[in-house]
């Protein structure tokens, strides 16, 4: 068996492929360390791999199999974890300096999921410093490099997870998404990345960034193997007090389900900030979604263009609050001072980078009496209004289609000194998280320099089944429209 | 554990130049869960520091908390003894740094409480308002080494993070109170309410009830409200009292002299008996309340709160009500006072449900026990039982009794067999007849002078008699002996 192989099969191909005795967990475990020992000089999506460690694990899980039998549904199956999610048998980071070389005592709720169905946990992925950022360029650490232009960002803030699962470095991936920090990359990577409902997937074990607004979700190369991932990580967590009572639906079987009745809406507001390039393959999608038997129609949501100002006052202000525990006292970084408020000081001046700073500022002011009702009140409002909004066009559609990210990906440092110009990178994605909406992007093509698009699905609460349905057909039709131009 | 000068100081007004009190107090207990408030570490006191912690307590990344439904329930049953009205609420994030603060934030409750504009009626009959009761975590606690005490010039610090995320319930008083025995009489209210709910240990001396007092003053009969402090450090009735009134005297003092306070947080200094400036609220932080995203809103069912209000079968004024009924109108009114109190009033009602004359339960409660009951190693409500009861039948005296008493709190001996080491049981009537014919033959002269009728030697007698039994003997018991005997002589 070629090892390349191992790595360019589907999820469930590659778990059923194991549980039949043809291939081992350190066969795959082989594959990926020499994938990443060939591609990870260049992209440098991981914070932390150990190759040694990485073999030992997948011993112990052929062990496993050996003692206890082939069960699991990711048995086998390479998955990267964005370095926000805790992890007791790694460090982790959030790519920052006040947090370098930090052990956790736990593991998140979704890393022991994966582990428990016998996932290879292949190591956590660069992000923007506590996922502050569009382009993994806001890393303490290190730059991430899209996998299909080494000169440009993989976006961001997941971009690690994006590009390991681009580059064939994982089979799997898991993000965080705030303001679309799991679909904007998934679009600029060409690869499938969703961003649940909000309390779909436990946020115990996350490092927050925004409490309303985070949620974890999967990277793929398929929409069935995000499907797959989604049900394995969700469900309802009595950890986390936010996280949704009740059963998941199943959705990895709605790929043969169609279109035909559904209302899909294609958002003019979305499309109205963004390159023609990009727009042109949304109507594409659209199009061709319709001729599949989708009712498919314009619809303007005015409320949605307000999402970027509400954002960026609500999330800095959770993110102030969220971040006053780095304080030198119990872990992490300390800067050794003779008096109190100097070391709370100097351990966040040196720890902290200068994006976390600004919104770390941001925040603090937005919440400061005086300033409270002015901002922070205001941008509450606009998220009422947002979520009405939405819920007056979910009265006549299903789905709504839009672009994800306003671009394709851009060239390293090209946005990196002008903050507004990077934000604007998230107008297309905010709106849902503003909303705890689901929402996903799936690759539909390139561009004329054969950089990737995404198409993005939004839905209503809890309308993850037939935001797949929909995802499966966009796929479909992706790979036709594709076979179409290469011939 | 109460003496009697807090009982009878009570309502005595308070006025200085002109000018009276206004107090308000905030009464933060700890609540007695198996747990603490958003995690599962057990809710307990007194062990090795920072071994009573997890992730969630310590608040590392990654971690959220999770409500604890105990919690909630004796939040409910606090507001429902202070006549709240309990609603649906909501948890807030007070944002401040401090290293005792693992978050950076304390999750609390800010304008919407679970209970909020209720009361508390006090014995002497006054009302004070109780504006909310909310719940909250605790810090953990922090120790500064060094000759000070203070962190500026401590050599270092320690933290415990034991008592990190132990649940509070902050009770605010509306600024009702007018006098620091009327501010004494309320935190012992309260106290005794929230033992008596089972809520609470109430002990103010370890910190599991913390009172802070609002302080300002104005002219006698005047309604506007003045500057106000906020005193802090107060360990005891003793200094609250002492406290309340050194500050409400130093503001008429300024207000003398042209001054104003200044609204500010000040410490009581025990040594030196009086309050100091701690830290102006002006300079204080700006604690950036906003919704915690981590918690739902809290909206209890009127079917919990119905349930919760069956619970509530104990409080003083429900105390002083069973005892004033079992006395049949007989004025004890404070030996009541002093027997409600919670390490007391087990003996006292169990002692009364078990037929023992509540007249002598309830003086045995107020005064041997009261005095003996902390270091009663041995004394169980049920040997209190015992004992009473031998005096109740007479089989022992009053004096006998209180000798008992002490004897059982610390010896471990079934009451039978102390009875029989002190050799306490009363002489019977032959034994007393035998020893008063004993003491006629020692004194021949002054028994012929009692038969004369000299009924003045009849005490002579009974002292004598009385001695030669080592207080065995029934003193009326005697009496009747030496009547009879003189009856049958003539």
């Amino acid at each position: 068996m070629d090892q390349v192989d191992l790595l360019k099969m589907d999820a469930s191909s590659l778990s059923d492929f194991i549980r039949e005795g043809s291939a081992s967990v350190v066969d795959v475990a082989k594959a990926v360390i020499a994938q990443i020992e060939t591609k990870d000089p260049d992209i440098r999506a991981f914070l932390h791999f150990d190759a040694k460690a990485l073999l030992e694990q997948a011993e112990r899980i052929d062990q496993r199999i050996t003692s206890k039998g082939p069960s699991g549904r990711l048995l086998g199956v390479p998955v990267a974890l964005k370095d926000n999610m805790v992890t007791s048998n790694m460090p982790t980071t959030a790519a920052s300096k006040i947090l370098e070389g930090w052990m956790p005592p736990y593991d998140a709720t979704v890393v022991k999921k994966i582990v428990d169905e016998g996932a290879l946990v292949v190591g956590k992925t660069n992000l923007d410093e506590f996922a502050m950022g569009s382009s993994t360029e806001n890393s303490a650490f290190q730059t991430t490099r899209n996998p299909h232009d080494l000169s440009r960002v993989p976006g961001g803030s997941s971009g690690g997870s994006a590009a390991a699962v681009a580059a064939g470095m994982s089979t799997l991936s898991l993000g965080s998404d705030t303001g679309g920090s799991i679909r904007q990359p998934a679009a600029l990577c060409g690869v499938v990345g969703v961003k649940p409902t909000y309390g779909y997937v436990s946020r115990y074990g996350l490092i927050a960034f925004a409490s309303s607004l985070d949620q974890i979700g999967p990277f793929a190369r398929t929409v069935g193997d995000a499907a797959l991932l989604l049900e394995v990580i969700s469900g309802h967590d009595p950890m986390d007090a936010t996280s949704i009572r009740g059963e998941r639906p199943s959705l990895s079987d709605l790929s043969d389900k169609g279109v035909e009745t559904l209302r899909i809406g294609v958002l003019s507001e979305l499309l109205d900030n963004c390159s023609q390039e990009v727009r042109e393959r949304v109507e594409l999608a659209a199009q061709l979604l319709a001729e599949r038997g989708a009712k498919v129609e314009t619809v303007s949501a005015k409320a949605v263009t307000l999402g970027l100002s509400a954002y960026y006052v609500i999330a800095p202000a959770e993110a102030s609050s969220n971040l006053s525990r780095y304080d030198g006292v119990r872990f992490g970084l300390r800067a050794d001072r003779s008096s109190l408020s100097e070391m709370f000081l100097a351990t966040r001046t040196d720890g902290f980078g200068d994006e976390v700073k600004r919104r770390i500022m941001l925040g603090t002011y937005a919440l400061s009496s005086g300033y409270y009702d002015q901002f922070y009140s205001k941008a509450l409002a606009t998220r009422d209004l947002i979520r009405s909004e939405f819920e007056r066009v979910y009265r006549d559609f299903d789905i709504l289609l839009g672009p994800t990210s306003p671009t394709t990906a851009f060239r390293v440092g090209e946005k990196a000194q002008d903050p507004m110009a990077m934000y604007m990178n998230d107008v297309c994605t905010i709106p849902s998280n503003l909303a705890g909406h689901p929402a996903m992007s799936v690759p539909f093509g390139t561009d004329s320099s054969g950089l990737p698009i995404g198409v993005q699905l939004l839905g209503p609460m809890m309308s993850e089944p037939v935001l797949f349905q929909v995802a499966f057909e966009v796929e479909r039709l992706a790979s036709e429209v594709s076979e179409v131009k290469d011939a | 554990m109460p003496n009697s000068q807090e009982v009878e100081s009570k309502g005595v007004a308070w006025e200085y130049e002109g000018f009276e009190l206004v107090v308000g107090l905030e009464v933060h207990t700890e609540l007695k869960t198996r747990s603490k408030l958003f995690c599962s570490c057990a809710n307990e006191f007194g062990k090795t520091p920072n071994t009573n912690v997890c992730p969630i307590c310590l608040g590392l990344p990654g971690t959220l908390p999770v409500l604890n439904k105990q919690v909630v329930e004796l939040a409910i049953k606090i507001g429902l003894a202070l006549n709240c009205n309990v609603r649906k609420s909501t948890f807030h994030r007070k944002n401040y740094f401090y290293p005792d603060l693992p978050k950076g934030y304390q999750i609390s409750q800010y304008d919407l409480p679970i209970n909020s504009d209720g009361y508390l009626d006090l014995p002497s009959g006054s009302r004070v308002g109780v504006v909310r009761a909310h719940i909250e975590e605790d810090t953990g606690k922090i120790s500064h080494m060094g000759a000070s005490g203070r962190m500026d010039k401590s050599a270092y610090s320690l933290i415990d993070y034991n008592r990190a995320g132990v649940p509070l319930t902050e009770i605010v008083s509306a600024p009702d109170i007018r006098s620091p025995e009327q501010a004494r009489e309320y935190v012992q209210e309260l106290r005794q309410t929230l033992v008596a709910l089972g809520v609470s240990d109430g002990r103010m001396e370890e910190g599991s009830l913390r009172v802070d007092a609002n302080v300002s003053v104005r002219p006698i009969g005047s309604d506007e409200l003045r500057t106000r402090c906020e005193i802090k450090n107060l360990n005891s009735l003793r200094s609250l009292v002492r406290a309340i009134d050194y500050e409400g005297k130093r503001h008429v003092k300024l207000y003398q002299r042209g001054e104003s306070p200044v609204q500010e947080t000040r410490h009581w200094d025990e040594a030196r008996q009086r309050t100091g400036s701690l830290r102006s609220k002006e300079e204080a932080n700006d604690y950036r309340y906003f919704l915690e995203p981590d918690l739902m809103a809290l909206a209890p069912s009127e079917s919990l709160v119905e349930k919760i209000k069956g619970e509530i079968v104990d409080t003083p004024k429900k105390r002083r009500e069973f005892l004033k009924d079992a006395l049949r109108g007989e004025d004890m009114s404070d030996q009541i006072e002093k027997a409600i109190d919670f390490d007391l009033y087990p003996f006292v009602s169990y002692a009364i449900e078990q037929g023992v004359a509540p007249r002598l339960a309830v003086a045995r409660t107020a005064n041997e026990l009261a005095a003996l009951v902390f270091d009663a190693k041995h004394l169980t409500k049920e040997r209190f039982v015992e004992v009473l009861r031998l005096e109740d039948s007479k089989e022992i005296s009053p004096s006998q009794a209180k000798t008992l008493l002490l004897k059982v709190a610390e010896d471990d001996r079934s009451i039978e067999e102390i009875v029989i080491s002190l050799d306490l049981k009363k002489a019977d009537v032959s034994e007393t007849e035998e020893l008063v014919l004993r003491v006629k033959d020692d004194s021949p002269k002054e028994w012929e002078r009692f038969l004369e009728g000299q009924d003045q030697l009849i005490g002579f007698f009974v002292g004598k008699v009385m001695k030669l039994s080592s207080g065995k003997a029934d003193g009326a018991l005697v009496k009747d002996i030496l009547l009879q005997l003189r009856a049958e002589s003539k």
